[in-house]
Parts: C-alpha cells; sequence; structure tokens
C-alpha cells in the first residue's frame, strides 16, 4: 500500500528528535497562546515566521502548524472553565460547556472536548494522507488558465465564507493583491510602485505585513478596553466522563468531525466555521433541543470535533495545490516560500519527507496535545491570571526583533508600523484584515498565471472559458458570489456569524 | 438623509489606494492582452478596487450609523512609534538598549501603567530576549552597539 508507505516515511520524518520536540513546542505553544484571549494563532504564527527562518522546512512547519491545531484545544479550556472562549472557534463551545462546568462537570466537559478533538485529529490525519496524493495528481495536470480560474474561486469563496460585508472583502482581496504585485515584475524587471526604495525591490516583505495588520492591529484593538478579566475558577474534580456521557457524545463527535473535515477544505472554512456548523447541526437534529444551552455533552463534542477537523483539513488545499484556504495556510505558504520552497502540487513529489511529515507531525501533536491538556489543567487556567499589561510589550518586542531577522533590514520594521496602522484602521471600518493577507500572498501567482494563459492562447481571452476544467472553476466562482448576495443566503449567513 | 460613515470612510480609503495604484501605472508598459506589460495587472485591479469603493460609498448613503468605540490614541503613537525607534537605534545602540526601548515604550501605551512595573518589565524582558535572540538563537546583532562603547 502506498498511503501506508508514505505514512511510514512520515512518520519517521516526524519522529526525529528535533522534528518531535519542536512539534511539542509548537502545541505548548499553540496550547497557551489558545488559553490567553487577545493573541490568536494566525498573530503568533506571524510573530515566529522570521524565527523559523534558520530552521529545516519540515521542522518549521510541523512547529508552526502544532500551534494552529494545539491553538484549538486551548481555546476550549478557557471556553468551559470561565466562559471565556480563548479563540473565536470555541465560542460555541463556551455556550454548553461553561454550563456544565457550572453543574459541577466540567471534568466530563474537558475530556470530551479533549478526545473528541483526538478523535478528529487522528481521522482528518487519515483523511489528509487519503485525499491529497489524488489531488495532488489532479493539480499536476493544471495549465495556466486552470490556476488562474482555481485561485479566483479560491478569492471569492474566501469571501463568501468570512463574515461581514461582502463588498468590504473584495475590496480588502484587491488591496491585497495590489500590494502583492509592488516589487520587480517578473517579466520584465521593470520597478512598480517601489517608490525609488531600493528595499522594495523585491516586494513588500510578507512577515512585515502579517506582523502589521494582524499583530499590530490587534494589540491596539485590546488597548480600547482595558477592563479586568474576571478569573474565578473552581477546582476540576472526576475528569472522566461517565458511561452515560460516552454514550451521548461518540455520535455527535463522529458527525462534528465529517461536518468539519468538508467545511475545512472549503476556502475561507476551517476552525470557525465548523464549529459553528457542527452545533447548528446537532441542536437541529436533536430530540431534546431544549438542553441545549443548558449543559448538553452534545454541545461540547460535536463542535470540539468539528473546530479540530476543520482546522486540519484546511491544509488540504494548501498542501496539495498551493492555495491557502485561511489566513494561517497563507502563513503557512509564506514559510515555505521563505525557505524556498514554491508552495503547489510539485511540493508532495519533489519533497515527500516534508509533506507527509507535517501530515504524520498532526497525529503525533494531537496525542501530545490530549496528554498535555488533560492533566495540565489547572496550570494553564492560571495562565489567565497575567495581565495584558505585561503581554502586549513582550509581544511587541518579539515581533520587532523577528521582523528584523529575516532580512537584517530596518526598513521591514517602518513597514510594520505603517501596515499596523493600515491594519488598525481598516478593522475600524470593519474592513476584515484576513482576504487582505490571502490577496498579498496569492496577487504575484494570480498575474504570473493569467499572463501566461494570455501568452498561450495568443491574446485570446475566451481560453478560460473554453477549457472545461478552467470553465468549471470559474461557474462555481460565479455561482458562490450569487448566492452570497442572494437576500435569504445573505441572512442566514449574518445569523450564524452573530454570535461571534 | 444619513450615511454610514464606516462604509463611506472605508469606500474613499478603497478610491484612495485605487488612485495611488493607478497613478503608479503611469510610469509603467501597460501593453496588450497578448503581451501584458508591467502595468496591465495592477491597471485593471485598480479599476476594479476603484469601482467597488465607488459601490461602497454608494451603499454607506441611507445606511444607519453603527457605533464606534474609541481610539486608544496614546496607545496608537506609542505602539506604532515602537518599531519605528527599534529600526533606527538597533544598529547603533546595538540588541540589548533597542529592545529595552521597544519595551518601555509600549509598556507605556497602556493607560493603566505604572512606573515599577515598566521598570521590572524592561529589565526582565530584556534580558528573556537578548539570552533567547543573541545567544540562543544567535542573531548576528551586535548586543551593545557603537553608540554605547566608547
Amino acid at each position: 500500500m502506498e498511503i501506508l508507505q508514505n505514512l511510514g516515511l512520515g512518520l519517521a520524518t516526524a519522529a526525529e528528535p528535533v522534528n518531535l520536540l519542536f512539534c511539542f513546542i509548537g502545541v505548548l505553544l499553540g496550547t497557551l497562546i489558545g488559553v490567553l484571549p487577545g493573541i490568536g494563532p494566525t498573530a503568533t504564527i506571524a510573530m515566529l515566521l522570521p524565527i523559523t527562518f534558520g530552521f529545516e522546512p519540515a521542522t518549521s512547519l510541523i512547529m508552526l502548524s502544532g500551534i494552529y491545531y494545539g491553538a484549538q484545544y486551548g481555546g476550549s479550556t478557557t471556553a468551559i472553565l470561565i466562559n471565556l472562549p480563548g479563540e473565536s472557534s470555541s465560542a460555541v463551545t463556551a455556550i454548553d460547556g461553561y454550563q456544565m462546568a457550572k453543574q459541577g462537570r466540567a471534568g466530563p466537559a474537558l475530556a470530551t472536548a479533549a478526545l473528541g478533538s483526538f478523535f478528529a485529529g487522528t481521522v482528518a490525519t487519515v483523511l489528509i494522507a487519503l485525499f491529497a496524493p489524488p489531488l495532488t495528481e489532479v493539480a499536476l495536470k493544471f495549465g495556466p488558465a486552470e490556476y488562474f480560474s482555481l485561485l479566483m474561486l479560491g478569492l471569492v469563496a474566501s469571501v463568501a465564507l468570512a463574515h461581514g460585508s461582502v463588498i468590504k472583502a473584495l475590496g480588502m482581496i484587491v488591496i491585497g493583491l495590489l500590494l502583492g504585485l509592488i516589487g520587480s515584475d517578473v517579466n520584465t524587471g521593470a520597478q512598480r510602485f517601489t517608490m525609488g526604495f531600493l528595499e522594495l525591490a523585491d516586494g513588500v516583505n510578507f512577515v512585515a505585513v502579517a506582523v502589521g495588520v494582524f499583530g499590530i492591529a490587534e494589540i491596539l484593538r485590546n488597548l480600547e478596553d482595558e477592563s479586568d478579566r474576571e478569573v474565578m475558577v473552581k477546582k476540576v474534580t472526576g475528569l472522566f466522563p461517565s458511561k452515560e456521557d460516552f454514550k451521548a457524545a461518540w455520535a455527535p463527535v463522529v458527525r462534528g468531525t465529517a461536518l468539519g473535515s468538508i467545511l475545512g477544505i472549503l476556502p475561507g472554512g476551517g476552525a470557525v466555521l465548523s464549529s459553528f456548523a457542527a452545533y447548528t447541526v446537532e441542536k437541529r437534529i436533536s430530540k431534546t433541543p431544549e438542553r441545549f444551552g443548558k449543559g448538553a455533552i452534545e454541545g461540547v463534542a460535536a463542535p470540539e470535533a468539528a473546530n479540530n477537523a476543520g482546522a486540519q483539513t484546511s491544509f488540504i488545499p494548501m498542501l496539495t495545490l498551493g492555495i491557502p484556504a485561511n489566513p494561517v495556510m497563507a502563513l503557512m505558504i509564506g514559510a515555505m516560500i521563505i525557505q524556498g520552497i514554491q508552495p503547489g502540487p510539485n511540493v508532495a513529489i519533489e519533497k515527500p519527507e516534508l509533506f507527509w511529515g507535517v501530515i504524520a507531525s498532526m497525529w503525533i501533536g494531537n496525542l501530545m496535545l490530549v496528554l498535555l491538556n488533560l492533566p495540565l489543567i489547572g496550570l494553564w487556567v492560571r495562565l489567565l491570571t497575567v495581565p495584558y499589561t505585561v503581554l502586549f510589550p513582550a509581544i511587541l518586542a518579539f515581533c520587532c526583533i523577528g521582523v528584523y531577522s529575516v532580512n537584517s533590514n530596518a526598513f521591514d520594521l517602518y513597514a510594520v508600523a505603517a501596515f499596523g496602522l493600515l491594519g488598525y484602521v481598516l478593522v475600524k471600518l470593519e474592513c476584515e484584515p484576513a482576504p487582505l493577507l490571502l490577496g498579498f500572498v496569492l496577487g504575484p501567482m494570480l498575474e504570473e498565471n493569467l499572463r501566461r494563459a494570455m501568452t498561450i492562447s495568443r491574446g485570446d481571452p475566451t481560453v478560460f472559458f473554453t477549457r472545461p476544467l478552467s470553465a468549471g472553476l470559474l461557474i462555481v466562482a460565479v455561482l458562490v458570489l450569487v448566492v452570497v448576495f442572494l437576500p435569504s443566503v445573505r441572512k442566514k449567513r449574518d445569523e450564524v456569524f452573530q454570535e461571534e | 438623509m444619513q450615511i454610514n460613515t464606516r462604509d463611506a470612510a472605508a469606500g474613499v480609503i478603497f478610491i484612495v489606494i485605487a488612485g495611488l495604484f493607478a497613478l503608479g501605472t503611469q510610469e509603467l508598459t501597460i501593453g496588450t492582452a497578448l503581451r501584458m506589460g508591467p502595468g496591465y495587472f495592477p491597471l485593471v485591479l485598480a479599476g476594479v478596487l476603484g469601482f467597488i469603493g465607488f459601490l461602497t460609498l454608494f451603499k454607506a448613503v441611507g445606511k444607519a450609523q453603527s457605533p464606534m468605540t474609541g481610539v486608544p490614541w496614546r496607545g496608537l503613537i506609542l505602539i506604532l512609534g515602537a518599531p519605528v525607534v527599534f529600526g533606527l537605534t538597533l544598529r547603533g545602540l546595538g540588541l540589548a538598549a533597542a529592545t529595552a526601548l521597544v519595551i518601555a515604550i509600549s509598556a507605556y501605551a497602556s493607560r493603566r501603567a505604572t512606573f515599577v512595573m515598566a521598570a521590572s518589565l524592561t529589565v526582565g524582558l530584556t534580558i528573556f530576549c537578548v539570552v533567547v535572540f543573541s545567544y540562543g538563537l544567535g542573531l548576528p546583532v551586535q548586543r551593545i552597539g557603537p553608540w554605547l562603547t566608547f
């Protein structure tokens, strides 16, 4: 079996001592920032990106992905214990999880969340192993026209599934695309929009954009409201769920895993959408929907399984097609580019140990998370007492040193300040920064494929519609856009996201 | 007639950015669809962004105001200033002093900052950063820069 062989190679890579260590550091950091509100995986990965520069590519990606799925675990801990979701993907877990904690059943709630996540993580790992190779095969047959259409679909879909105004999100994508074009033109070498700055010849530093728009803007947003966090935690007793709990929770876990796995693959999907959808489904099919919101274990099991599954399957389009489904995946692509790896279907073929190592490390990382989270819950909760006043100077110092270390260039630090300001202004105007980052990463790819496709077709723009695969992708993109603008769908979409 | 200031401002910002990029393509070859010059794609994008900007602006008219939270001016200036100061002083002061400056500046960004807290944060975090980044990860920056050595 080829899959077993591949997974074997992956496990061997992931089990190398260095990779095990950094996988552990990744999930530890992930849990940490998952517990702490006000700092999420996107900002953390952006900050740590420069540090990974000196690592082996596999090690770097293993650690960064550990942060992402580790945050899903940490976020649920605080959601259950103090009704304060550390991550937005755990927001629905707080509804029933906190009620369970109030009834003295915090232990079973935490254990259900952790074990459900572990189950979902295991299934998602297998799914990635099963589906990544055939998708890679398909992707290798793609010409420039197909790539262009696929990128368009990815961008459009990321808007559709994000929250907030659709038009403004589209605007943010285009701004991102434009910013991505700054620098030397690959085909002619012409300097574009560099305003005479030599430092911009290689384009705007991706890390500076990510740190500015996510890291700095997030600090500023948190400084708007410096109210105290009330932390009152009862001692957690009786960790293990009863037989009845198991009986009630296993089906929701399976359903949550299935739903999360599907939604994770979609562009713009991932953990947040998955958990919301899973909760809604459980409530709808339950024979006793009135129990939801009053401590139903299904309301913890399903979304926790779903957000973990979604977090992991969102790696599929990133690893096979080089297309990020969400901002965290955009950062992963950035990490690959920093390492000199061209993201896309060739990664699986040219660097199988990297590709399969990252996949296998997810399973190992999930195992670590279960072992890390359940016995150490008291420790994580105590972290919440760290005041934000102490936290953000440290974050800022790491950002500065980290950004500088990428190119040893002070110019990048001024760019951080500029993008921090831009990010904050746009957030104030209710423009989501995530599409901007996606656009920034995809801008050069989009232009390159457009140019190539047009050259091959001798300037005939119908090439995008006459090639069946390309036409199909574009039709889906248009459909997605039409559906999002339908009034009824729009209302539903607002409902799903309003709880955030 | 009411206008949603937020959406209107977003629209205006989109239009301004589109205008700046369109202006930037002036010095570039536009080319044709067959032989696209470096200016072709950006110009198309700027056009799309401008259109989206006008659409946003148009839709803001007649939409109710949405509540806006206050801007933490002190935090804004200090937090945005910190990386700039770091960039200006890193070569001269070296890693230790430049990091200390960043932490001291950003500690005061909080309205609750006290001198004791800022001072202890600065000392503690600076030591931590120098140990981790300079000794641990081998960042190629002088720890004590030329401005501080006589």
